[in-house]
Formats: structure tokens, sequence, C-alpha cells
């Protein structure tokens, strides 16, 4: 959220061409996305981190049971400082965790719930790739540690979910955002970024130790 | 007491908000060596801009506003206990004033304590020292970069590390290879060598207090950095894990003596984010 004591105007990216996302997301929208692709994502995300995957993969609320629709939207991996004032919710910071520490969870979380994107930082394994494929979903890798300059891409806290029982960190949030940049990693065509760069890395990791 | 408790507050707003000037000049330097309109440049260009930002809001930097690790030298006839108590309160006062996330969970009842402050919780490190004033260094460690860190025992066969620098050297390029881009890199390494696990994993750890251009004192581990910085990124791994030029900005090691049937390497992994501060009083 926009810090209203914030001075500070922040410059537009100065990148290659970035693609749009409006939320929700169609399959065919997700098949049009590619590893490389920098997206702007608009309209409404939720988040989960540990403690939300771990409940919806053993407790399997129903969907009539989580208050928002799921469908179409993306899932970002984010355990925010979130503030209570008298208006409302206010976020001070927001930026991404690490996603592969729910890579036993996710697979089953999209295809349940009808994700269309899972959004976080660092890359996930080979279940979730196969089941980005199978469901038409994507990976989006957003910037670790950019917690601010995300924070004020989100123009509002909408609702949230969970609270009391998992606290501010772990909750399930609504945020409605505007220009969130991320960039495509992993998509429904089964090409996956981080697959590649560890292959490369691999090789280079072999000849620099001397392991054949 | 008063008056140091809340320079305490104030030492943990300088570093959640503010990144270290090296950190930031080597994060400088690692965004101009990237391709044009990379996504790694691109990626590097919202780090840098972050960093303003947070400074000047006074913000976190990041929203996992980490572990915070203290690095306590105390002056004869100063009680370690009293420091203890002002630290806690600190952080406490410091939670929800600048603010931190409440990070302190509970492992038997999965509770956070919501004010930073648990058994354990912040990590506390107490030295004596000669000198006439209080020192306390402050680390804001992160957990993704945390949970990137790794703990050898000499030899490792898988490796071919024997129990020497080379194989030291292979246990570090090893640990940033499975860390890949999940801690956020550029990274900052710490190392530490000695004879056993609590100690060397302490001894990484205060590695990264050492500023980014810091010399080594002993002139084979000064090489020995120069040449770990120069192979970690040659492993391509790149800002954020998204491919590039710099996977690390800076290595540092510490060694102790050791038992002649032990040889323990820890290896810490920091993030760009590596949020310190020091006190002096």
């Amino acid at each position: 959220m926009v810090n209203p004591k914030s001075k500070v105007q922040t410059s537009k990216l100065k990148i290659k061409k970035t693609k749009t996302i409006n939320l929700p997301l169609t399959k065919g929208n997700v098949l049009s996305l590619c590893v490389g692709d920098m997206v702007l994502i608009n309209g409404q995300i939720v988040t989960g981190r540990d403690k939300l995957h771990k409940f919806l993969f053993n407790k399997k609320p129903s969907k009539k049971q989580i208050p928002f629709n799921l469908e179409g939207t993306i899932l970002y991996h984010c355990g925010p400082i979130i503030k209570k004032t008298a208006k409302g919710f206010e976020l001070i910071a927001g930026g991404p965790t690490t996603s592969m520490r729910i890579e036993m969870y996710e697979h089953r979380i999209i295809s349940e719930y009808g994700l269309r994107g899972v959004m976080g930082k660092g890359g996930m394994g080979r279940q979730t790739l196969n089941a980005l494929k199978e469901n038409g979903c994507v990976y989006l890798h957003t910037i670790g540690g950019a917690a601010v300059y995300l924070a004020d891409r989100v123009k509002k806290v909408v609702d949230v979910w969970k609270l009391e029982d998992f606290g501010n960190t772990e909750a399930m949030w609504v945020f409605d955002v505007k220009e969130f940049p991320a960039i495509v990693t992993m998509d429904a065509h089964g090409g996956s970024l981080h697959e590649k760069i560890e292959r490369s890395s691999y090789i280079e990791f072999k000849r620099l130790i001397g392991l054949r | 007491m008063f008056k140091l408790r809340d320079a305490i507050v104030k030492l943990y707003k300088k570093a959640a908000t503010s990144l270290p000037t090296d950190v930031e000049a080597a994060l400088r330097y690692a965004h101009a060596e990237e391709k044009e309109r990379s996504n790694t440049k691109a990626a590097l260009s919202v780090i840098l801009e972050n960093t303003k930002i947070a400074r000047e809001t006074v913000r976190p930097i990041c929203q996992d506003t980490g572990v915070p690790v203290f690095f306590i030298k105390v002056p004869f006839g100063i009680r370690h206990l009293e420091i203890r108590s002002v630290i806690i309160e600190a952080t406490r006062i410091a939670t929800v004033k600048v603010p931190l996330r409440a990070n302190a969970v509970d492992i038997l009842t999965d509770k956070n304590s919501g004010d930073n402050t648990g058994i354990g919780f912040p990590v506390m490190y107490f030295e004596e020292t000669k000198g006439k004033k209080l020192t306390i260094d402050l680390m804001l460690k992160g957990s993704g970069c945390e949970n990137a860190g790794q703990l050898y025992k000499l030899p490792v066969e898988e490796l071919k590390a024997e129990r020497d620098l080379g194989g030291v050297r292979k246990c570090v390029l090893d640990t940033v290879y499975k860390a890949q881009g999940k801690g956020c890199p550029p990274y900052i390494i710490g190392v530490g060598i000695g004879a056993s696990k609590d100690q060397v994993t302490r001894l990484a750890k205060e590695q990264l207090l050492r500023g980014i251009e810091d010399k080594n004192k002993h002139e084979v581990l000064s090489e020995l950095e120069k040449r770990l910085l120069r192979d970690i990124n040659q492993l391509g791994i790149g800002p954020l894990g998204l491919g590039g030029k710099t996977t690390a900005i800076a290595v540092k090691i510490g060694v102790n003596h050791r038992h002649p049937a032990s040889y323990f390497v820890d290896v810490s992994v920091c993030c760009w984010a590596d949020r310190r501060a020091r006190l002096t009083w």
C-alpha cells in the first residue's frame, strides 16, 4: 500500500516488453504465457504459505468453505507485515517467501481449487511443474526481498481468512494489486527456468570441483 | 538502561530499513554487469529501487525481518543478564515500532508469541572485551537464506572433499549449488571451520558481520575467499536464481583450531538483504 508519508515516486521499470494480465485468468490466458515473460498483474490475488498449504492439503476444505473464489486467481507465497489501523489493515511490507517449502502440497492445491497461478520465489519442483501442465497453471517468480516496492503495488487489503487460527503471517489475505511485477519461470508447457539453471550450474559445479 | 533500550530499538530500525552501503554498492555493480533488457537486470533494478524506498520511507526492506542475532561485546563490570533483559524489552518495543514481523513460534503449541521473543529468541552471543565500550552487532537473518545453509563433516566422499582447504572449497560450492535461487542471491557467504558443530555454525555467522571489502588477516584464507567468489560466480545461478553473472558478492572465512579427528565446516548463506547494524555504547 502506498504509505501516505512516502514522498518517493517509484519509476517505471525500464525493461523489455511486459505482458499485462488481468485476473481472473482463463486456461487460454495461461497457455499464452511462456518462461521468460515479464508480466504485470492486475486484480485480486490471495496469499498462502506453510500453514495454509498444510491445512488445505490435509483438511481438504470444500470450495464453499473458503470465503473467496480461488478459481482463476493467483496464490501468492507471502507472509506480509500488516498493521491493523482504525481504517482497516495496512500492508507495510509484502515480498515473496521461498516456494520450495510447499512443494509437497502445491500440486493438489492447484488441481483442487482451480488456481491459474502460483507466485513466490526460488521456483518449485517436478510435482508442481507437472501440475501446472495438467491443470493449465503458471509459476510466477517475483522479486525476493523487494517487500516495500511490491507492497506499494497492492492497492488494497480486501479481506482475510484464518487470521485467528494462523495469525498475520500465515493467514490467507486477499490483495487487490495493480501492475504487480513477476517473471514466468515455470509455464504450462513443461518449461522451467529453474530446471534449466540447475542443470547448467551442475555441469559447472562438477567441473569446478573436479568431479566427472 | 532506558537509554540503552531505546538505542537498541533504533538499532533494530536501522538494520531493518537501511541496507549497509557496502552491500548496496556491490548490488549496483552487479546491476551494471548484467545484460541490458534482461529479466535479471530488471529484477536488480527493483531491488535497488526497493532499497531506496525502504530507506526513505523507513519501512523494512524485506517482510521477513528474520531471526534477530546479537553479537555482544561486554566490558568488565556490566552484567550480561542485565543486557539480556534490555535486549528482550527492546525487541518487544521494536516489533511494534519498526514494525518487525512477529517470527517467534513455540515448538510445542505452534503459536507465534507475537513479539519476537521466546525461548532462545532473539539469539544472543556474549563475549567479554578488554575494551571500555559495549559493542552490539545486530543481524536480522532472513530464513529463506538461513534454510540454505549447510554443515559438513570432512571428509565427504561424494564431493571428493578431503580434510584440507581444498575440501572446504568444495563444500562451499556444494552449498551454493544446492541453494540455487531459493535464498535470494546475490549471496554473502560466511564459512566457519573448526572442532565442534556448535562452534563452527556461530563462527560462520559471525563472518557475515565483516564488511564486503574486509580483508582476511590470513593471506591463505584471503586468497581462498577471492577464489571462491570467482568460482561461485561461474555457476550462472545469478541474482534471485534467474541466471546471470553475480551469484555472490562476498565470501568470508573464519577458522578455529580443530581436533585431530574432526574437521567441521559450516556454510552460512546470507541473502542480498544483508541487514546488519552496530551500536557502540
